[in-house]
């Protein structure tokens, strides 16, 4: 079980790549479905690498994203 | 295949978020602009420090940057074109419990303000300023700012810049500030740090976060996007804490000395205004020990609510 | 309520307008002055750098009169009554900051203490010159209070009232002195802290997560909260609606000025001080301010003393402008003389609010000096004849 997962605003995504490029682990990749604004946003490519360490969450300008801890236990999948 | 897990974990809310005033989200700034993840950052310093949220102002100036003030959801103060500075200061004299906390561009406090930022370093007026240095008057169309570097193309230099730039560490050092840190929207973690650091330090603190602009820094001189931007600090920039900062002078694209430069003692501004008023002033009434016995006694905090 | 007695110098004194306006200050409340040196008005703050610490605040002196004058509103917001002091030259610098300290409702108090200009003109003399720059000098339509003290006693009861006005409408005020009451020195009488009322800060009473900044009271002033109260609000400069969040639409915009325009032209009556003597069946009104009222009361008793029927009118709020009291006076008087240290400026108001009912006389004086009572007793006898 991953250490940790992320949680996404998919309406608020201006589909930088900060999240994308800058994941350690690289659990992310820009999906091809796309915002009411035409964007691209985040979605887990590689969900059980994820840590919780929220850097994605650090570097989103947009308060897009932020990742968080599980402990191991499931988490419920949150993009919205 | 894993067995079922016990306990399913829902997502807790983005940190950022209590701190945000969400009846305005969106913002206005671009896509790939760094402004928001400083703000990340500047939260994260919060939370970390345990800073008291009822006595924090922040207070900022007029831009891109400036536009912080209205999104965060803490007494925030949306000032004018350079004078954050001068608008903290008073605000701290008037209540020294406050954390004042000042959040502008570069061209905000480097040229129209750059008078009120040396005398407030001079000074040592414990306030905390944090400076997104993205080289470029933003919100007004991309024109040139003192942190321009030369050869850099701007809606008021259509040939590029020739200008010579500020170093801001070495100008903000000079003039006399306590503590003088420069990062860049990479390095989130060392900006939460950075922050953290100066929020617990009494003085005029100085942080300068370099970030991207895209659509008008970057774009107009073909430099790519914030991703490009963001990959461009990653490599060039080398973390040389203690450096003299007459060395950290930036180029166009050039390499990028970042880190802690500045981190002195020296007595704040109200702390040498009271010890000297109360050995030179015969009848000196300490005006903060005043509000100190009145807020006890009256629960009921500032002055001159009279 | 009254007057904190720590602030209240007690007592008959001789003082010049400049002190005594301290004085007024200090009295009023002020803890925090922020300035920038500026003859003829620096005494002011040199006597509040001096007082000050015995009475229990701050004064800084700032780098230039830009952060003195957004100084002052930091101190309001952190809990403070402050004032700056200036002239000419200062004034001019820090017009931006009473356009802000309109738009975000700030009350302070701004003195001028007005000398030749324009430019750097005439440092050490007097003039009143800066009487239209007072009300305009901002860009923007928003409105102002101002007050014109005529003796050192009035430089001390004035300043008082104008942080009372202030408070009361969430405005910047302005004492209007020039260099000769400024650096005048006469009888001051300050009574007692109780004999003195001090209007006090409109403080919200909301609970935290209630508080909307700019929603108005009945009066169209909003309350006001301070940083560190917990109500965590926001202010700007841009237009913006009852939250003080920015809102940018015509519709906001319209709603917002015209608030801070009606909000001190429906208190009009309240707000415009005046003296007026003798002008039932005068022949001739004499409207004056400032030093040049001392003036023009010689021009009157002379006139007097040839049997003119001459009355006297003497503004001591400028703006707003008293107009309902103009167009009572043009209704029967053949001519109001408008004597100024300027070429024509309150002039203008007069003529503007007369609109033809009666002659208006403006009498200028380029500055430097205050006129002879001769002239202006010469344009009384020419308007009547």
């Amino acid at each position: 079980m991953a250490k940790g997962s992320v949680s996404i605003v998919v309406e608020r995504c201006k589909a930088c790549g900060f999240c994308v490029e800058f994941c350690p682990t690289k659990v992310l990749a820009l999906s091809s479905a796309f915002n009411s604004k035409g964007y691209h946003p985040p979605h887990l490519v590689q969900p059980e690498k994820c840590s919780g360490c929220d850097l994605c969450g650090m570097y989103c300008p947009d308060f897009a994203i932020h990742g968080y801890k599980t402990d191991g236990k499931e988490a419920v999948p949150d993009a919205r | 295949m894993s067995a079922p897990a016990a306990v399913e974990v829902k997502a807790p809310i983005n940190p950022v978020e209590p701190f945000l005033r969400m009846d305005r989200m969106p913002h206005i700034w671009c896509p790939g602009c760094g402004i928001g993840t400083t703000v990340n950052c500047f939260t994260r310093a919060l939370i970390e420090s345990k800073v008291d949220l009822k006595n924090l102002a922040l207070v900022s100036g007029i831009g891109c940057t400036g536009r912080v003030a209205g999104y965060v959801k803490l007494d925030s103060f949306h000032t004018t074109h350079g004078r954050a500075i001068p608008f903290a200061t008073g605000m701290k004299l008037a209540n020294p419990k406050l954390n004042v906390v000042v959040y502008a561009g570069d061209g905000d406090l480097f040229a129209i303000g750059g008078n009120h930022l040396i005398h407030a370093a001079r000074r040592n007026v414990d306030i905390k300023v944090i400076c997104v240095n993205n080289l470029i008057y933003a919100m007004t169309g991309g024109q040139t700012a003192p942190t321009t570097p030369a050869n850099v193309i701007t809606a008021t230099a259509p040939y590029g810049s020739f200008d010579p730039a500020f170093n801001l560490p070495a100008l903000v050092e000079a003039a006399g500030a306590v503590y003088v840190a420069r990062w860049t929207t990479f390095h989130v973690r060392q900006i939460a740090r950075s922050m953290q650091e100066m929020f617990a330090k009494k003085g005029f603190g100085f942080i300068e976060i370099l970030s991207p602009c895209p659509t008008l820094y970057q774009r107009r001189n073909k430099l790519g996007d914030g991703l490009d931007t963001m990959k461009y600090y990653k490599e060039k920039s080398k973390i040389k804490n203690g450096a003299p900062t007459s060395e950290c002078a930036l180029a166009k694209q050039g390499e990028i000395i970042v880190g802690k430069f500045v981190d002195r003692e020296k007595p704040d501004y109200i702390e040498l205004m009271r010890q000297h008023l109360a050995n030179a002033c015969p009848q000196f009434i300490d005006w903060y020990q005043v509000e100190e016995q009145r807020a006890e006694e009256a629960q009921d905090g500032g002055c001159c609510t009279q | 309520m009254h007057a904190d007695p720590k602030g209240v110098l007690t007592g008959v004194h001789f003082l010049d307008g400049d002190h005594a306006c301290c004085e007024g200050a200090l009295a009023a409340g002020a803890r925090f002055a922020a300035g920038y040196p500026i003859t003829p008005s620096t005494e002011v703050v040199e006597r509040f750098a001096m007082r000050v610490p015995t009475v229990g605040g701050v004064f800084i002196q700032m780098e230039d009169e830009l952060a003195a004058s957004i100084a002052i509103q930091g101190a309001v917001w952190g809990g403070a009554k402050a004032f700056t002091v200036t002239s000419g030259p200062g004034f001019s610098l820090m017009m931006e900051h009473i356009g802000y300290a309109a738009m975000t409702e700030t009350p302070c108090v701004f003195v001028d203490v007005q000398r030749g200009g324009p430019s750097t003109g005439l440092p050490t003399l007097p003039a009143q010159a800066d009487m239209m720059q007072c009300r305009w000098g901002s860009h923007g339509d928003y409105e102002v209070i101002a007050v014109c003290p005529n003796s050192p006693q009035e430089a001390f009861d004035l300043t008082i009232q104008a942080f009372n006005f202030s408070e009361q409408y969430r405005v910047p005020v302005f004492v209007m002195l020039d260099e000769c009451v400024g650096h005048m020195t006469e009888k001051v009488i300050i009574p007692e802290a109780d004999q003195i009322d001090v209007y006090p800060r409109r403080k919200t009473t909301a609970k935290q997560g209630e508080y909307l900044p700019y929603k108005s009271n009945g009066d169209g002033v909003p309350d006001i909260a301070h940083a560190g109260e917990g109500h965590r609000f926001h202010m700007t400069g841009l237009t913006h609606d009852e939250r003080g969040y920015p809102a940018m639409t015509v519709k906001v915009q319209d709603k917002l000025v015209r608030r801070l325009q009606t909000k001190i032209t429906n208190a009009i009556e309240k707000i415009t001080l005046f003296e007026a003597a003798d002008l039932d069946g005068a022949d001739a009104v004499v409207l004056s301010y400032g030093i040049t009222s001392r003036v023009a009361q010689r021009a009157i008793e002379l006139a007097h003393a040839k049997g003119l029927k001459v009355g006297k009118f003497r503004l001591i709020t400028a703006w707003p402008f008293p107009d309902y009291k103009i167009q009572e006076i043009a209704r029967t008087a053949k001519a109001i003389i408008v004597p100024e240290l300027n070429l024509g400026q309150m002039s203008r108001e007069v003529q503007r609010a007369a609109n033809g009912a009666c002659k208006v006389v403006p009498v200028p004086h380029a500055g430097g000096g205050v006129h002879n009572p001769e002239d202006i007793l010469k344009a009384i006898e020419e308007a009547i004849r």
